[in-house]
């Protein structure tokens, strides 16, 4: 067995390879492999939780609950130590953080039922107030003879380090249950979470379902608090849940990955911690969850930043391709197959519409490695395919024309103004069904 | 002077300054928070300063004042537009977002955090949490006579000068943008279409709410700033309807919460028993919520208890007229007299009859005997407006209202116990 880290050291050693790949494989210690093994299941269980606390909309409320735990560890302590109680035993402090937790969330049911105080005032009340309760109890186990605060100030910037492995025992067996509940009751959740009126009239027990997801949040809180500590609890229950929103929409795969990143956090945080012992483990969680989340929110598929950069640039590319292949298509009908645009005229044109001339140059290139547009007698043409295009854009570009006059009654002078904007995300069996209709109108006649 | 004078003067005057200063200037901020809906922006904020506080630190090598200010201001706008950035362009719900990026900067202060403290000592996680009160001692010279010199004001602590520049800003900042502020909160819309940006305004509030913070972080610590922030402003908005006086009562309140949170701390231990002293800085926070909690009971007319009174109030008139309006049917149908049974039919029970005849009988309306209950004069002349109410209404909703003449009654019954006699007027009913 390892020997714990010591605490007096005071600037961390930059752990060997070994070392790194010892803690990474769970074989860093005893210590070391629970605090390990239960600060992923912790991640697991508050990132599964997390996702019902999101889509309820109850993510502060879980804040304000984190904040109030700290009156009830102190009083627990108090409590503990008069009545003789070994009063640094984890369970009773955690059951007294657990209580008051509850109570603040009632706090705040109870204040946000007053029309004139707002939920977010009630949140931001319960949470400081307590708060500063906890901070005046902790003031007053500062000056019991019997003992120092020392074991409590953990829990409010969590601690790893000191952990042993009764503690990550019952760590885990909070966040365990935690988990197999959320899992079991998956589907009631999720109804509530979305339905709540059709939970209601479907004669679901709301009101209980919501006490016990509340119940379940207050288990996560609870099991984070020596790890995490309480201030930054509730980042463990938002964060993986928050980035794995930007993945998916389906709510099983939601509860996948938010679990997968939140055990990815808390098993990455843990191991820096036990190989960094001075490096606090909550941060060093929360920051390793706030990376996947911005990187998420970079680079997921659909709901990601740069997607929907890149499906702007898309469409604007698919404009200017259908701007330029029409008016070929137009220059040709006028004078004739092969006809070119000049270079020049063509760059002039680009940039009253706002395109560079660099950005101009890219766009032709694409469009030439497209085999859209041809290179001849020092202008611009079109090919084959490129011909076939603006063909189409064109004739798309009448049928718009002719059914805003015909169908939407617009005056006929306003409706090139209009056409040019919703011709490039006309549908082909849009079109279709238009030139349907437009044919049916002229047998009509 | 006296060793108890020197006392106050040094330790508990400059303190309780303090406190009242951070006090006042965090509740002035407070409303316009509480009524943007925006109070949570407030915890957001305080908790995003710690980095900013942290690298100002780590990088100017002082604790000076201006230097910490200026780099927690930094954080705290940062954290502001990091906020709205994760809101608008990821789309996550507003809570979301506030506590992810909050919750992101507040870990990276502390891991900053344990980082400078290997190299300070003076500044550390715990200075976060509580403030830092006791660098706010002032020690003037113990005679009066060089007491009063220029050479004593210098030894002001410098907190105390920032807290009061704070107090000033926030208050020029109130008072000279009011207006403003009032329209940008009520009506965004309005604002901006009358020329006053309503965007412009809600940063502007959040650098002076950050500049708030940071000033009285070092006075109370960093989430009991919310306290102050929010506690009395929402007191005072249980208290009036109007914004300027609810500006006003939340900074006599915020006065009251900082200083009785201070004698609270310092002496309420020793009327327990107690040596030592409480945290002042938690004591303040749990006064200014439980001014919260007081006030939702029993404020005036807002309060829990005041609507219940009100309640039972009309609930026995209510009774009563029903009472009155029933024996008067009676007497124009003939009978001057009610058995006490069948007005237990029409009031709903025996007990609720009971009630209705022991009220009226109280205030002379009604008489009893044996055989029944009778009207009294004043009694009949109550019944009688009470009834002409009642077929106003009626008339009125059938003719005005298009009600149905079988449905009118039942809402006129309703009616005639709440609507006052102007409304009446204006309803044609003379």
């Amino acid at each position: 067995m390892h020997a714990p880290p010591s605490l007096a050291r005071t600037v961390d050693e930059i752990p060997t390879w070994q070392e790194v790949v010892e803690t990474l494989l769970l074989r860093g210690g005893y210590n070391t492999t629970w605090v390990m093994i239960g600060t992923t299941l912790l991640g697991i269980a508050a990132g599964i939780i997390g996702v019902f606390a999101l889509l309820r909309k109850r993510a502060l409320v879980a804040d304000a609950l984190s904040h109030a735990t700290l009156p009830g560890i102190a009083l627990a302590f108090i409590v503990g130590t008069m009545l003789g109680v070994q009063s640094k035993s984890l369970p009773v402090l955690l059951l007294g953080a657990a209580l008051s937790g509850v109570l603040g969330v009632v706090a705040i049911q109870a204040l946000h039922r007053h029309p004139r105080v707002r939920e977010d005032s009630a949140i931001a009340i319960v949470l400081s107030g307590f708060f500063g309760a906890g901070i005046v109890l902790l003031s007053v186990v500062q000056s019991m003879r019997s003992g120092s605060q020392g074991g409590l100030a953990r829990f409010i910037y969590g601690q790893t380090a000191a952990m042993r492995h009764e503690d990550a025992i019952v760590m885990s067996v909070i966040a365990g249950l935690a988990l197999v509940a959320s899992l079991g009751l998956l589907k009631e959740f999720a109804l509530v979470a979305f339905n709540e009126g059709f939970a209601r009239v479907t004669g679901w027990p709301v009101t209980l379902i919501d006490i016990v997801m509340m119940g379940l949040i207050v288990l996560g809180v609870v099991a984070g608090l020596q790890a995490v500590g309480l201030i930054l609890v509730v980042a463990m229950l938002i964060i993986p849940a928050a980035s794995a929103r930007f993945w998916t929409d389906r709510l099983r795969l939601l509860v996948l990955i938010s679990a997968v990143i939140g055990g990815l956090c808390g098993y990455a945080g843990s191991a820096t911690s036990a190989l960094l012992p001075r490096k606090p483990a909550g941060s060093v969680i929360v920051l390793c969850g706030g990376a996947l989340f911005f990187l998420s929110m970079l680079v997921a598929p659909r709901r990601g930043v740069l997607a929907s950069i890149m499906r702007r640039i898309a469409l604007r590319f698919r404009i200017a391709r259908d701007h330029l292949l029409e008016q070929l298509h137009d220059l040709e009908q006028r004078d004739g197959r092969g006809t070119v645009i000049a270079c020049r005229a063509l760059a002039d044109a680009m940039r009253e519409r706002g395109w560079m001339g660099l950005q101009t140059r890219v766009f032709l290139g694409l469009l030439r490695l497209r085999g859209l547009i041809e290179r001849r007698n020092g202008g611009v043409g079109l090919s084959e395919r490129g011909r076939a295009i603006g063909a189409r854009v064109a004739r798309n570009h009448a049928l718009w024309e002719r059914y805003l006059i015909e169908y939407a009654d617009i005056a006929p002078s306003h409706v090139d103004w209009t056409v040019d904007r919703v011709e490039h995300v006309l549908r082909d069996d849009v079109v279709r069904e238009l030139e349907r209709a437009i044919a049916r109108t002229e047998a009509a006649r | 002077m006296s060793p108890e004078v020197y006392r106050l003067v040094a330790i508990d005057l400059p303190a309780m300054l303090g406190g009242l200063m951070a006090a006042v200037t965090c509740a002035l901020l407070g409303n316009f928070l509480v009524l943007r809906r925006q109070a949570l922006m407030g915890d957001a904020i305080s908790h995003s300063v710690l980095p900013g506080l942290v690298v100002a630190f780590l990088v100017a090598q002082t604790r000076e004042p201006l230097v910490m200010l200026l780099g927690a201001a930094g954080s705290g706008m940062i954290a502001v537009l990091l906020i709205e950035m994760v809101r608008r362009v990821g789309r996550v719900d507003p809570g979301a977002s506030m506590g992810v990026v909050f919750s992101v900067l507040f870990a990276l202060g502390v891991l900053l955090l344990e980082k400078a403290a290997v190299r300070h000592v003076d500044l550390d996680a715990d200075c976060v949490l509580y403030g830092q009160p006791e660098y706010m001692t002032w020690l003037p010279p113990a005679q009066w006579d060089a007491f009063f010199s220029a050479s004593t004001l210098r030894l002001v602590p410098r907190q105390l000068w920032i807290l009061a520049g704070a107090l000033v800003l926030c208050s020029g900042f109130v008072v000279l943008l009011f207006k403003e502020l009032r329209i940008a909160s009520f009506d965004p819309q309005l604002a901006t279409a009358q020329g006053i940006s309503a965007r412009l305004m809600h940063y502007l509030l959040m650098v002076v709410v950050a500049l708030a913070t940071v000033a009285a972080f070092e006075a109370v610590g960093s989430i009991l700033v919310i306290a102050m922030m929010i506690g009395p402003a929402v007191s005072a908005r249980l208290l009036t309807d109007r914004l300027v006086s609810q500006v006003l009562v939340s900074v006599l309140l915020a006065g009251v919460g900082a200083i009785g949170g201070y004698w609270l701390a310092a002496l309420g231990p020793q009327v327990l028993g107690f040596s030592h002293s409480v945290s002042s800085a938690g004591m303040i926070a749990v006064v200014c919520t439980l001014m919260v909690g007081v006030l939702v009971l029993l404020a005036p007319r807002h309060g829990v208890l005041s609507h219940r009174l009100r309640q039972r109030r009309l609930a026995r008139r209510v009774l009563v007229e029903d009472l009155l309006t029933t024996l008067l049917r009676a007497q124009q149908a003939g009978d001057a007299q009610v058995a006490p049974d069948r007005l237990a039919s029409v009031l709903g029970g025996a007990r609720r009859s009971e009630r209705a005849i022991e009220l009226a009988m109280r205030d002379g309306l009604v008489q009893q005997d044996t055989t029944g209950v009778r009207l009294t004069e004043r009694g009949e002349e109550v019944a009688s407006r009470v009834l002409e109410t009642h077929r106003a209404l009626q008339r009125y909703l059938v003719e005005e209202v298009g009600v149905r003449e079988s449905h009118a009654h039942e809402t006129a019954e309703r009616l005639e116990h709440v609507v006052d006699e102007d409304v009446l007027r204006r309803s044609g009913g003379e």
